[in-house]
């Protein structure tokens, strides 16, 4: 099968930090803001935005790990999923809370990670960032920071590899 | 996995994602909101053919706090006590549309046959079928003890080489036998400890250490883990020994023995305890003692079993 590099390691460097840049804008600051990514590699990109923040602002803003596979409303379509640990700041009550996922599709994620959220506190606002959004949605949710725009058939299989995870940063479209 | 039988059958692996999935549902359990919405939709039956308020309310617990419909089942009082069968009443179930069934009975083999006779399609779990497995009480003695040793950072790892002495009536305890297959599969080395009568037939091929001496099993195997067993006197329809005060004496863990432990030796029981019989007080209330450890972890243990065999796609077989 055709495999496409769609972004480089540059590439997703720079669209973390345009990322970086676009929440501390919306957000008006750092203040009350926590970073949660969806694991594995939501969590690794909440990490280098949170990393990202520090430098230009230099704060240190709490970063969590949200797995939603025990929220999920597709469980009995698939073989079942091991869950991943959830780590999570102590409060979240009150606070901005940005979740970070690797790619936006149908949106069942992150429906998910609403609800799981929902256990966990009660944030005052939560915003979505994605490495990737390819379209396809199944659910009226929408990124409030997005790295790339990928219009992709759904017949395309999209991977996102990141160097903690997977040895190297790419983006691949096949 | 499709059911969960027995513990002989699995794998270190297995073992593992059963263990770590708990690791995830302790931690729901730390938080405000309980309950996950998992198995929301699915119905799970506890089909109790004996007496069990503990596994039972354990396993209500486990089900509710994922969402599941629960149906409580006694034999006594239902259509059992008027002569249906298993298979009758297994497919009562399938006609009501069960998700998963968690049987107790007194037959060894039970869940087995429930199992794998093609009466009911839903996903079987053993809660204790006669003398031979209970393997929910093994994974959550093993989750308990992975939780003392290594704390946090739990995830992952095995009990290779700890030494863990099973004391008491091992001829009619299943929890003795799941807990020796799956700590052997997790790398513990476990010994038996009890008279001669207690021992099961043909115990001498299982891959276990066998003494008759409490006190010479306590000090040759340097136990990190002392798992006492409850006398199961309704179990027992002949003399095993000869009264209760010399049981106590010769395999009891009392005051003596218990004070010659190391401080960091843990002292287990799965429940209920006959105090001053095979354990005293002073042992069973100590900060080295499980027993109250080991029913929080029985909700989150059976949490990851009823997750792991009920959500995901059935495949048929």
């Amino acid at each position: 099968m055709n495999t496409r590099t769609v972004l480089d390691q540059a590439e997703i460097s720079r669209a973390l930090t345009r990322i970086s840049h676009e929440i501390i804008e919306a957000n008006k600051g750092v203040s009350d803001l926590v970073l949660v990514g969806i694991p594995t590699r939501g969590t690794h990109l909440a990490q280098r935005i949170a990393a990202n923040i520090s430098r230009i602002e230099g704060v240190d803003v709490p970063v969590g790990s949200l797995d939603v596979t025990m929220y999920r409303d597709d469980l009995a379509h698939h073989p079942t999923r091991a869950p991943m640990p959830t780590e999570m700041p102590e409060d979240i009550d009150g606070a901005t809370v940005v979740l970070v996922d690797d790619v936006l599709y149908s949106g069942r994620t992150v429906r998910a990670a609403l609800d799981a959220l929902g256990d966990h506190g009660r944030p005052k606002v939560v915003r979505l960032a994605a490495l990737i959004d390819r379209g396809h949605r199944e659910l009226p949710i929408r990124a409030d920071f997005i790295g790339k725009n990928l219009p992709s058939s759904r017949d395309e299989r999209i991977s996102v590899r990141l160097v903690e995870h997977d040895g190297e940063d790419a983006v691949t479209i096949s | 996995m499709r059911h969960l039988i027995d513990t002989r059958t699995l794998t270190r692996d297995e073992a593992l994602l059963i263990l770590d999935t708990a690791e995830d549902m302790a931690a729901t359990q730390q938080r405000e909101v309980k309950k996950l919405p998992t198995l929301r939709g699915k119905s799970v039956v506890n089909l109790f053919f004996e007496d069990s308020t503990r596994t039972r309310i354990s396993f209500e617990a486990a089900a509710k706090r994922l969402s599941a419909d629960v149906i409580n089942f006694s034999a006594k009082g239902s259509s059992v006590s008027k002569g249906e069968s298993l298979k009758d009443t297994a497919q009562t179930l399938q006609a009501i549309g069960a998700d998963g069934v968690i049987i107790r009975h007194p037959a060894s083999g039970a869940a087995a046959r429930l199992a794998s006779s093609g009466w009911i399609d839903a996903g079987v779990l053993n809660a204790g079928d006669g003398t031979h497995e209970h393997p929910t009480q093994a994974l959550l003695d093993a989750f308990t003890i992975r939780r003392r040793l290594h704390g946090e950072g739990s995830r992952g790892k095995g009990l290779d080489g700890v030494s863990v002495v099973i004391v008491g009536d091992i001829a009619h305890s299943r929890v003795a036998r799941s807990n020796l297959w799956l700590l052997n599969a997790l790398g513990a080395r476990v010994s038996f400890v009890a008279p001669e009568t207690l021992l099961p037939f043909g115990v001498r091929s299982w891959p276990v250490a066998i003494h008759h001496s409490l006190d010479t099993a306590l000090r040759e195997e340097q136990p990190d883990v002392v798992m006492m067993l409850r006398i199961q006197s309704e179990r027992m329809h002949a003399a095993y020994f000869p009264n209760d005060r010399e049981y106590a004496r010769n395999w009891g863990l009392d005051d003596r023995r218990f004070e010659g432990l190391s401080d960091d030796t843990l002292v287990m029981h799965p429940g209920p305890m006959n105090r001053g019989l095979e354990i005293s007080s002073r042992a069973a209330d100590s900060s080295q003692s499980t027993v109250l450890e080991q029913v929080t972890h029985g909700v989150s243990v059976r949490m990851a079993a009823l997750y792991l065999l009920l959500s995901g796609e059935r495949i048929e077989s």
